[in-house]
């Protein structure tokens, strides 16, 4: 089966790990991933404003070089897989407004002029849901190296499951990540603040919010008795990984917890090699407690 | 009466009728049925820094009172959308942040500016993390 | 000259009007209606980038962006020059460089700013694709930003209309520079030509050349081996 896929500039530079590892577990499952032969940054975050439309154009671009895609005959299948947390909510939002509002549609096309009209014909997906739908069943069935005694918490940051609207799982009571985790056999560790937010782009200028935010998130992971947290979004992995340098310079006795993306966890699962888990990018080191619970 | 950053608005008493009104076209949410339960407050993951709560923000809005453009509140919001998921009435209290966000970058203001990242901080962001603050915070 | 040789069109330069032959360029129509290049004229060979001119044709709203030196005057075109666009160009040593994403940003962090709004591809009188390499410097490749900025010429009319202020061809210049450096290498001909020029292959033919009158000189740079 062939799907289009939208890594995100973030998958192709500081998250490789996530686009390595997704496009390697996608191929094991039998999901070719083939991206569109030009796209262009989605220009996240969603514009909330009512009368914008210059956001809009980003992401309805990348919506029509999925059109294109369709209609070259390079992938039958309407949709649309991401990874980017952050980019599949943009892009699912400029596409539901895109069909929704014509007034405003008409717009975006006089601006954008020289593109192929957008039909409103795609369906924007989250990775996730595609696997959902595959069944766990099936995906349990390509795991060869079960993680058996992995404890794990499923961090889904905020964009995943809202606006409740987009969410891909209910935002009070997710569970979506959990069914995934406990197909690869993990146990899974639940915190209050699965569904917290990280901070986000506060940790560009204001890195001492974001550190004190995935501080509470880290710190209940770390009570839980948890040995890894797994994330969906490369920003939440930054705020709660990288940032950890940040966090130990504030808050004097942290003790860091790796945390990886959940795809990487998969693939480690399904006993793929270095190249397609990529988890010597990842910070902190999550390696020493993989090979500690002999998974590595 | 100050009219702080939303210099460009009308003002008579202490209520701006013509700010209020612009944060609900802006927004596309209907700010009066907001009664004050602060349910947003309470699952809002930012508010031990701000200086106004979520549900006092919207407050402010519905008696058009404009200063509350200049609070710290709003810049703090990382649009988590929590506070849309709790409210009962169905307001998207992150629209209005956004709404008043943009505002005060209309008027040329630049909350973040690019030339105080040191290089230092630009090789290690990731790409996602610049495009969404620059996306947010600049004019 | 009698006008009525030629076929004349109205052009506005500067909000002033002339009539002018329409089958000049607008740097020599200007000329011809007797204005005098101080700035914003070059090679007059569509090579330098130094004429870059924005225009409006009569009765319609879209402003666009050619080279004066290139671009044939049209019936009511309306006429500014922009012979210099006011951009950074950022310091760098090359040899401390790595070509990946983050370098990009890390001297241009405005690309991050791009919203695809294509307006730089349509000012671009080359007919780049502007905001493709811009996009593909975002995503951290250097390879297609280089091979799509290959024909710029820092005209500056990309980085003058960009809403996000980015300045496009600085991007696509580090990007031809990384490139060459770092993901191409150093080329076999170059090389060996450096090495001929150090043994002194071509020392005697030049203090030769040098020891020559004007004629004599004039008449072997004439008859010189031309290769195309």
């Amino acid at each position: 089966m062939k799907l289009a896929y939208y890594p995100g500039c973030t998958l192709k530079t500081t998250a490789k790990n996530f686009d390595s590892s997704t496009v390697a577990v996608a191929k094991v499952m039998g999901v070719e991933l083939v991206e569109p032969s030009r796209w262009n940054c989605c220009g996240t975050v969603h514009a909330l404003v009512k009368d914008d439309v210059m956001h809009y154009l980003a992401p309805i671009r990348n919506l029509v070089r999925v059109e294109e895609m369709n209609a070259e005959g390079t992938v039958e299948d309407k949709q649309v897989v991401t990874q980017c947390a952050m980019c599949y909510n943009t892009l699912k939002r400029a596409n539901t407004v895109a069909n929704a509002d014509p007034e405003k549609m008409g717009k975006i096309r006089d601006i954008m002029e020289k593109e192929p009209e957008y039909s409103g014909s795609v369906d924007v997906v989250h990775f996730l849901e595609m696997l959902k739908k595959e069944g766990w069943e099936k995906v349990a069935g390509f795991v060869k190296k079960p993680l058996e005694g992995l404890k794990v918490v499923p961090y889904y940051g905020c964009l995943l499951l809202r606006p409740r609207e987009f969410g891909i799982d209910d935002p009070d009571s997710p569970s979506i990540m959990e069914d995934l985790l406990r197909s690869l056999g993990a146990e899974i560790v639940d915190i209050p603040f699965k569904a917290k937010c990280c901070g986000a782009y506060h940790t560009v200028y204001s890195k001492e919010v974001t550190a004190d935010l995935s501080h509470r998130i880290l710190e209940q992971a770390l009570e839980a008795g948890a040995d890894i947290v797994s994330t969906a979004c490369p920003l939440c992995q930054y705020n709660l990984g990288d940032r950890q340098k940040t966090i130990a310079e504030i808050f004097r006795d942290f003790e860091p917890i790796p945390v990886v993306y959940y795809t990487q966890l998969m693939a480690l699962a399904f006993g793929l090699e270095e190249e397609a888990t990529g988890l010597d990018q990842n910070y902190p080191d999550p390696r020493p407690v993989l090979e500690e619970k002999g998974l590595v | 009466m100050s009219t702080g950053k939303s210099g460009l608005y009308y003002t008579y008493g202490s209520e701006n009728r013509l700010f209020k009104e612009k944060v609900e076209e802006l927004s596309g949410e209907n700010i009066d049925l907001c009664f004050q339960c602060g349910a947003c407050s309470s699952g809002c993951p930012l508010t031990t820094e701000m200086d106004l709560l979520p549900s006092t923000v919207i407050r402010y809005a519905q008696l058009g009172i404009d200063e509350v453009l200049e609070s710290k509140t709003i810049w703090l919001c990382s649009t988590c959308f929590n506070c849309e998921v709790r409210c009962p009435r169905g307001i998207d209290i992150a629209n209005v942040m956004e709404a008043l966000r943009q505002m005060v970058l209309r008027t040329k203001y630049d909350k973040v500016s690019l030339d105080d990242l040191t290089p230092e901080e630009l090789r290690e962001l990731p790409q996602v993390a610049l495009v969404s603050t620059f996306r947010k915070l600049t004019a | 000259m009698d006008e009525k040789e030629f076929n004349m069109v109205t052009i506005y330069v500067m909000g002033k009007k002339h009539r002018v032959p329409d089958d000049l360029t607008i740097m020599k129509a200007m000329e011809y209606a007797g204005h005098q290049f101080r700035r914003g004229a070059g090679c007059r060979g569509g090579f330098c980038g130094a004429c870059a001119t924005i225009f409006r044709k009569k009765g319609s709203y879209k402003l666009q962006g050619a080279l004066a030196c290139q671009k044939i005057v049209e019936d009511g075109m309306y006429i500014a020059q922009i012979p210099f666009s006011p951009a950074e160009k950022k310091a760098y040593d090359m040899d401390e460089l790595r070509p990946n994403a983050n370098t990009f940003l890390e001297y241009y962090p405005e690309i991050a700013r791009c919203l695809s709004c294509n307006t730089c591809t349509k000012a671009c009188p080359q007919d780049i694709k502007v905001m493709d390499y811009v996009q593909a410097a975002l995503r951290g490749d250097v390879e297609e930003t280089a091979k799509l900025s290959f024909d710029c010429l820092s005209c500056g009319l990309c980085a003058v209309r960009c809403p996000a202020e980015i300045v496009p061809y600085n991007v696509g210049q580090l990007a031809r520079r990384l490139y060459k450096k770092y993901v191409v290498g150093p080329t076999d001909h170059v090389l060996k030509r450096v090495e001929e020029v150090d043994a002194g292959t071509f020392d005697d033919g030049i203090d030769e050349l040098k020891g020559l009158e004007k004629n004599p000189l004039q008449d072997r740079y004439e008859k010189r081996e031309k290769r195309l």
